[in-house]
Order: C-alpha cells, then sequence, then structure tokens
C-alpha cells in the first residue's frame, strides 16, 4: 500500500525539520521532501497543520502478559501504545512467569504480531526469575529477540552478579538496564521520604536509595566496560553523577518518565495512590534537576514505564496499593510541555522519543530516513483535549493525570505502512 | 460557631476555635458521666460501628462507652487477618458495614491514610482511632483535655514529647494539636526516630533527654515499641533506657509541677522508672475518663444530619 | 445578636409588669407547695435561668429561706437532634443537689409549642425522681403541640403562628420587657 503524507511539518530529528512530504511504499519510507507525487491509487492522508514525526519509541513498558492479563495484555497494551503515538515499544520481562527464557519470549512476540499495533522488543531478564542470584540464559534471549537485559521492578542487590552480568552481555551487545534502588535503604517505604511523608505519616523512600544504586552501577559500568542504561531516574543526585560519569567516557544511557518531570510528592497528599509508583515522586529540586538533564543531554530518552493496575488494586489504603501508573496515551502531550516551557526545542523533545531511544538499544527504529521502517506518527499539536481514562485504549485506568487539560493530540498513527490508530 | 466537619480524620484539619470548641463541648459530657444516670438520648437510634483493625482494649471500650452514653447502638467489629487473606479489602468491609446503616465508623487500622480512605469510600461519618504512624486525634483531644484541667493556659506552654516521634501517631497529632494552640513543642529522642524535617511543624529537636527537659510544664513520654528493636532504630533497650528513660532525677529538670503524661501502656523500667510511674498514676485513671467525655463530644458534634 | 428595632416591636409587658408578674408566681409557688419544704426551681437554658434567680430571690425575701436552684441544658434532649445538619453548642447543665423526693419547678420564659418543657422533664428524669414536676413561664403563648400545661403563668398571650415573643432581661444589658414582633427573623 501506498501512503502519502501532504503538507505537514515534518520533525525528523537530525535529519529534517520543515514542511514536507512523506511518501510511503511496501512498508518503508519511499521519500521525504517538498511537494511529493504520489500514484493515483495511494491513500493520501493530509497533515496540514500538523506534524509528522517518526513512531515513538518506549523503551519502558509493563504489558502484564503472562500471567497479569487482567491488568493488561500484549493487545491492549500495545493499542494504547499506537493510540499515544508509540509505535515500538520494549516490554519488561516482571511477568509471570518472569520472562527468562527463549520461550517467553518468543510468546510475546507471537502475541504482538497478533495483535497487529505497535512492534515489540521484549527486554529479557538478567537473572533467573529476576532473583538476583544466577544469571539467565541470555544468549538465548538475544536470539529469540530480546534487546536488552533487565530484572526490572527489582534492582540487582549482589554487586558481584551485576558485574558478571555486564561482562557476560558485552558479547551479545545489548544494554544492561537496571532499576536503581538499595532494597535496604528502601525498605517498607511508600512514597519519597520528605515533608510530606512526615506529614501523612507514610514509611518514606529516601532519594539516597537510587542515588547509591546509580554510584555502583556507573562503577561497574567503568569497570567492565560494558552498555549501562539507568532506567527511570528520579533524583538530582542521579542526574549529577550521570552527566558526570559522560564526562569522563562511560557508556551509559539514562531514561526519565514524564511523571518525574511533572508532578513532585504533593501529588500523594490525601493519600492519592495514583500517584504512588517506583521510583517514587520526589521534591521539586528533584523534577529541575531531571529538567536539566533532559536539556543538556544527560538524560538521552525520557519512557514511560507505562505500570497498569486495576482499579480495586489502586483504590486500597495507600500502603496497601501497588506502584505504578499508566503512561503510554498521556507521553506526549506532557512531553511537549517541556516544549512550551523552553526546556527543550520541538526537535529535541521528538529526538527523546525516536533516535535515542532508538541508539540506547541499538533498534533500526526511530527515524524517516528513505528505506527506514514506515512507522510514522502525525499530531496536531494545537488540539487541546482533557484526559479521561475512560476512553483509555489500556486496560487500566490508573492515572494522576484525569482531568487534566493538555495540549497536543496523536491524529494518526502508522506501524510498517498500515494505518493502525486514528483519533 | 458550629463543627462543619464530617468525618474526624486528623487534627491537621482542624482550627484552635475548633479544637476548642470540641473541648467545650467534652465538660458537658464530663457532668453527664458524673450523674446517677450516664445516658443522655442525644444518639439515640443511631449505630456506631467499632471498626477495629489493630487490637485495643482501651482505645476500643472508650469509644463503645462513649457511644452507649449517648443512647447510640454499638457494633464491634474486629476483622481477624483470615478475612484480609481472603482478599477483602477495607472498602469491602466497610461496604458490608455500611450496608447495616451504620451512622459512624471509627476505624483503627495499620496503614495510613486508611480513614481518609475509607471516608471517601462510604457516606458514614469517619472517625481515626489511629491509622498507621499517622494520626490518633481523640487521643491528642484527651491529651489536651487532661492539660486543659490541671495547666489551664495552653499558650506558651512548654510541652516535652520524648520517644519515637517517627512511628508515633499519638506524638504527630499531639505536636499538630499543641502548635495549633499556641504551646511551645519540642521532641526528644535519638535521631533515627525522628521523621524527616520535623523542625518544619514548628517544633524543637533535641537528641538528649537532659537538655530537652530542662525547664518544660509538660512530658509526654511515647511508649518504645519493642518490637522494633531489630531495626537498628536503637542498638538496646538498655542503652535507650539510659539515656531517654524519665528518672526521679531527670524530671527534676523540669519546670516545679511538671505534669508527666503517658499514652499508655507503659514500659515500666524503659521509658519510665517505676517510682517515677507510681507517682503520677493519678493523670492516668484521669486521661480515662476525660477520654470518655471527649470522645462523646466528637460522636455528638459529628452526628449531625448526613447529607 | 440582631439589633433590638425598638418600631417593629410591640411592647406587650414593660418592667413594672415583669416585676409585678414574677412577684405573683413566687407568692403562688409558696402557697400551692405551701413554703419552701423540699421546693426545688431549676431554669432551663438560656430564657430561664434569670427568671429561676430573680424568683429564688423573691422568695427568700418573702418566706427569708434561700431555695435550691439548678440550671439545666435541654440541648441533649431535644428531639430534633437527628434532623440539624450540625449540631447545637451544648452548654452544661448545673444542678448541684439531688433532685430526687423534691417538689421541682421549672422555669421558662416563653412556653410555645411544649417540646422544650418535654424534653426538660426528660433531663430532669434522668438527673433522679422529682416528687413533683411543676411550670412556671413568664408568657404562655398558645400553639401547643404537646399536651404540655403551666402551672404558673406571668401573662397570656394569644400570638399568631409566626409572630415572634421574645423576653428582654436586665442581667442581659436590656431593659426589662416582653415584645412581639412580626415573623420572620428571631
Amino acid at each position: 500500500m501506498t501512503i502519502l503524507i501532504k503538507g505537514g511539518q515534518v520533525v525528523d530529528p537530525g535529519r529534517v525539520n520543515g514542511p514536507a512530504d512523506v511518501l510511503i511504499e511496501n512498508g518503508k519510507i519511499a521519500a521525504v521532501g517538498p511537494k511529493l507525487k504520489a500514484p493515483a491509487d495511494a491513500k493520501v492522508i493530509d497533515a496540514t497543520g500538523k506534524v509528522v514525526t517518526p513512531g515513538f519509541i518506549d523503551l519502558h513498558v509493563h504489558f502484564r502478559e503472562p500471567g497479569f492479563e487482567y491488568k493488561e495484555t500484549i493487545q491492549s497494551g500495545t493499542a494504547a501504545a499506537v493510540a499515544g503515538g508509540f509505535t515500538s515499544v520494549c516490554c519488561m520481562p516482571n511477568t509471570s512467569p518472569v520472562n527468562d527464557n527463549q520461550s517467553i519470549t518468543e510468546f510475546i512476540l507471537e502475541k504482538a504480531r497478533a495483535a497487529g499495533n505497535a512492534n515489540v522488543f521484549p527486554v529479557g531478564a538478567i537473572t533467573k526469575g529476576s532473583e538476583g542470584k544466577e544469571l539467565a540464559e541470555i544468549g538465548d534471549l538475544r536470539r529469540a529477540g530480546c534487546v536488552a537485559i533487565s530484572d526490572d521492578g527489582l534492582p540487582v542487590m549482589n554487586s558481584l552478579v551485576m558485574r558478571r552480568a555486564m561482562e557476560y552481555a558485552i558479547a551479545f551487545d545489548v544494554p544492561v538496564v537496571d532499576h536503581c534502588e538499595d532494597l535496604h535503604l528502601s525498605e517498607g517505604g511508600c512514597m519519597n521520604e520528605g515533608l510530606v511523608s512526615t506529614q501523612l505519616g507514610l514509611p518514606g523512600v529516601p532519594a539516597a536509595a537510587e542515588d547509591v544504586m546509580v554510584a555502583r552501577n556507573l562503577a561497574l559500568a567503568e569497570l567492565t566496560g560494558a552498555r549501562l542504561h539507568l532506567a527511570h531516574l528520579s533524583t538530582a543526585g542521579s542526574v549529577r553523577m550521570v552527566r558526570d560519569a559522560k564526562t569522563r567516557g562511560i557508556k551509559v544511557t539514562a531514561e526519565a518518565c514524564p511523571h518525574h518531570f511533572m508532578l513532585t510528592e504533593e501529588a500523594v497528599c490525601g493519600y492519592n495512590t495514583h500517584a504512588k509508583m517506583n521510583p517514587p515522586l520526589r521534591t521539586g529540586a528533584d523534577v529541575q534537576a531531571i529538567k536539566d538533564g533532559l536539556r543538556d543531554g544527560t538524560i538521552d530518552v525520557i519512557a514511560t514505564d507505562h505500570a497498569p493496575h486495576a482499579s480495586q488494586e489502586k483504590q486500597q489504603e495507600f500502603a496497601a496499593a501497588p506502584n505504578g501508573i499508566v503512561g503510554l496515551e498521556t507521553a506526549w502531550p506532557l512531553t511537549l510541555t517541556l516544549v512550551e516551557e523552553g526546556v527543550l526545542s520541538l526537535e529535541a523533545a521528538v529526538a527523546k522519543l525516536t533516535t535515542e531511544p532508538a541508539k540506547a538499544f541499538g533498534l533500526k527504529k526511530g527515524t524517516l530516513a528513505p528505506g527506514a521502517d514506515a512507522d510514522v506518527v502525525i499530531s496536531d499539536l494545537h488540539e487541546g483535549w482533557e484526559v479521561d481514562p475512560a476512553c483509555f485504549r489500556s486496560k487500566s485506568r490508573n492515572t494522576p493525570f484525569a482531568g487534566w487539560k493538555v495540549k497536543g493530540r496523536v491524529t494518526t498513527t502508522i506501524v510498517g505502512g498500515r494505518v493502525v490508530y486514528e483519533a | 460557631m458550629s463543627f462543619k466537619h464530617k468525618h474526624l480524620l486528623g487534627i491537621a484539619p482542624l482550627s484552635a476555635e475548633e479544637i476548642m470548641l470540641i473541648l467545650e463541648t467534652a465538660d458537658s459530657f464530663k457532668e453527664v458521666s458524673g450523674r446517677e444516670i450516664k445516658k443522655v438520648p442525644a444518639l439515640r437510634g443511631k449505630t456506631v460501628v467499632n471498626l477495629f483493625f489493630e487490637p485495643s482494649t482501651r482505645t476500643r471500650t472508650s469509644f463503645e462507652l462513649a457511644a452507649k452514653r449517648l443512647s447510640a447502638d454499638v457494633i464491634n467489629f474486629s476483622p481477624s487477618n483470615s478475612s484480609v487473606v481472603k482478599g477483602e479489602t477495607l472498602l469491602d468491609t466497610a461496604r458490608n458495614i455500611e450496608a447495616m446503616q451504620a451512622d459512624l465508623i471509627v476505624l483503627r487500622h495499620p496503614a495510613a491514610g486508611a480513614a481518609e480512605t475509607l471516608a471517601r469510600g462510604v457516606k458514614s461519618s469517619v472517625i481515626n482511632a489511629g491509622d498507621g504512624w499517622h494520626e490518633h486525634p481523640t487521643q491528642a483531644l484527651l491529651d489536651l483535655y487532661t492539660l486543659r484541667e490541671k495547666k489551664r493556659d495552653f499558650k506558651g506552654l512548654r510541652v516535652a514529647i520524648v520517644g519515637d516521634v517517627a512511628h508515633s501517631r499519638v506524638a504527630r497529632s499531639n505536636i499538630l494539636a499543641l502548635t495549633k494552640v499556641g504551646a511551645d513543642v519540642r521532641v526528644v529522642g535519638p535521631r533515627t526516630m525522628m521523621p524527616y524535617g520535623i523542625e518544619r511543624l514548628g517544633v524543637r529537636l533535641y537528641d538528649k533527654l537532659d537538655e530537652g527537659l530542662r525547664g518544660v510544664d509538660v512530658i509526654m513520654m511515647l511508649r518504645l515499641q519493642l518490637e522494633r528493636q531489630g531495626r537498628a532504630l536503637f542498638p538496646t533497650i538498655r542503652e535507650y533506657s539510659r539515656l531517654y528513660g524519665l528518672t526521679a532525677e531527670r524530671l527534676k529538670l523540669a519546670e516545679a509541677g511538671a505534669l508527666v503524661m503517658h499514652p499508655g501502656p507503659i514500659n515500666r523500667g524503659v521509658e519510665i522508672a517505676p517510682d517515677v510511674a507510681d507517682s503520677f498514676s493519678s493523670v492516668i485513671l484521669d486521661q480515662v475518663t476525660n477520654g470518655v467525655a471527649v470522645r462523646m463530644g466528637i460522636l455528638y458534634l459529628l452526628s449531625g444530619a448526613n447529607g | 445578636m440582631i439589633a433590638h428595632d425598638k418600631k417593629h416591636e410591640k411592647l406587650i409587658m414593660d418592667a413594672g409588669e415583669v416585676t409585678r408578674a414574677l412577684t405573683r408566681i413566687a407568692h403562688e409557688i409558696l402557697e400551692r407547695n405551701k413554703g419552701t419544704r423540699e421546693l426545688a426551681l431549676v431554669g432551663i437554658r438560656t430564657g430561664g435561668v434569670h427568671l429561676a434567680h430573680r424568683l429564688v430571690k423573691r422568695i427568700h425575701e418573702i418566706e427569708h429561706t434561700k431555695v435550691p436552684i439548678g440550671e439545666l441544658d435541654i440541648t441533649l434532649y431535644r428531639d430534633d437532634l437527628a434532623l440539624r445538619k450540625e449540631q447545637p453548642i451544648l452548654k452544661t447543665t448545673k444542678v448541684p443537689f439531688n433532685i430526687s423526693d423534691l417538689k421541682v419547678v421549672l422555669v421558662d420564659d416563653v412556653l410555645f409549642t411544649g417540646r422544650t418543657i418535654r424534653a426538660a422533664m426528660d433531663g430532669l428524669m434522668d438527673l433522679g425522681r422529682p416528687a413533683e414536676i411543676q411550670l412556671a413561664v413568664l408568657v404562655d403563648r398558645g400553639h401547643r403541640q404537646l399536651p404540655i400545661k403551666a402551672t404558673y403563668i406571668g401573662k397570656n398571650i394569644p400570638t399568631a403562628g409566626d409572630e415572634v415573643v421574645q423576653v428582654f432581661l436586665e442581667e442581659s444589658g436590656e431593659e426589662d420587657r416582653v415584645v412581639i414582633r412580626q415573623g420572620g427573623s428571631s
């Protein structure tokens, strides 16, 4: 099928940033340029007044299948993804059973193919069962299709195991992704340790719990020369250490989630379980540090850590509610607020969701270069809308942004040259 | 003025005037408790449910007595751990209770915020009888009532709260209440037991007991939860009681006639030396009587027609 | 407090008439009860308290005996507590003697529907078992909703349902008088 996207402003980071048409043929980008001509039977999409970008890539989602299908399935999760403009997602292995072997990886890929929405690139476990003791069959996971390894949900507490995982992973050219949390320091905590946790009487997780592990991981990355990717950074300390590590040539990439640059720990007031996630929302100073990190490139990537949970699970008392919020369908307008604030240019913002994640995980995605896969997103940056969880494509509704009036909406999502979502 | 709140979830939402209104209302009920017939029909036909997820004989009995003296019907619910294991959540339990047309629910629960979560999910009025480390408003109100009887004026009253402040809902509620009515509050204890930023709540922090007790009018001792010993908060009970236990000599550092209070039950020889504990046992009995009066006052003020 | 706009009041009893009525009631109480033996007065908050004190003083002037006096707050016995959104403020009850076996004269300023007196009787019953309860009111304005009758009445005033009868006393910083206002604010 041939598609011509006409009259839009193309933002293809590092390549094009201006008015242009995009021609798609046989699932690939055929051409990008002004006033392109298309065959008579082509589908023409009028993108006047809209922005055309490569499809977004989310390096960090939780799709809950196999094991927790009541929260989300690969089908509903990828539907949510394309509704949010994400054409490729990397799903974390903390399913049940954990994705620490080839069969689970193949199961996930098969489900993704059947759903026919976004591309799914599984992340395999670092250790068997993510128990942090013995390495998983990383070579096999790579061959089956995993693009990175992580025990996300959990850190790898044992530094020797983490060192070996990093050394071993070099042979397969996969980044090692760590969820940086010292479980002893964070023990019992359910929100940031600070003035709000004192007022609410909730056990807190100090910022140091993250900083300590970031420091350890950077030291190990320096020792081993491995590719380290730090998931969902939330503290000023983490950003500072990553900035320093990069100047010294350590191979580290870092990720931040929209909720960590949009909200502070104040969002928990009233025991709002939709503001409960791990790592927790921190202070205004941490939010500013995340924004500074995004601006100067210390933080390479914006990812959602999309974590669906059923309503009755979130309706419990705060300490009992599970951690996490959904994020695929709100990430783009929230990222655009950074453009509005002047933290990022539009091109830089798009890069955080396309070229940078592709580079971090070695994916051949995130670009509109001729010959690339035709994963394209068309958005109306001026359209204002209200976040209504009842309209989410995800099975779950757990978001702190319900009722927010936001600007910037995905109007069309194309994966492999097929329109998979239209607003 | 009138009491416009539907729930009593904590001291935090109350103004100083509302706190004084509760104390003044309790005066009338203390008088009722002094009569031959210790009953008034004010809550006749209302149903009060005590929903206690944590064991507590004293607080529960106090609420039960308060409700019965107001002629309300009382039901006691202590969900055993097994119903929680079966997957029945706090809200499920509460909705079952609401189906009994409960007018007021008194909730004690180990999770901070449980009372607020419950209040959002039911139509009844909710009284927080202790939620995790967060607040225990009726305890603070009865402490203030006792202080008012004995010390009259709150403004400038120097109060030292000693012990595990971080894990104490009684401490949090008392800090809030006392600072609202103008008292001068300090907290004393090892830094491992002080929550982050406690000074920002308007109190001074002392990690040495002798300095902390100098010149105070009131000493509120908190119970040391012995089960916490394993969590690196303090090395041994022996060291804790040597450094932070209230002895007769230390008591002399305070103002003459300083009042010693303890929410109970006392670990004799740990927080308080036995001779000191014996000498102020009368205040504890007062606190029991006052507790019923204060709780009657709160049940009364919350029992208006629910919209 | 509302402003006392004397223009819209109709004077029913002036200071002199109030004093004479109370004197007569004091004599009637003594006559009916054959003296002050086993007699007690309880003023209903807030309208009846000052009147009860005045009656005790008048009785003392006549019989040279101090009759025990109490103050009763009937708020907790009201029949409309369940209907009100916000609970009324409590004032305390001070009856510092045992009322059992005594002849208790309840004192109130205005007798209207009778509900206050019903509540006062329930309140008294919780304090003990009086031998008799009698009722003295300065004004009886009719419109009873319960079968209640005053034993001693200062003045009978027929009123319309929407009119308001107010008693002002020196003890509250006003001139002694009883007035009727048209309906509405009270």
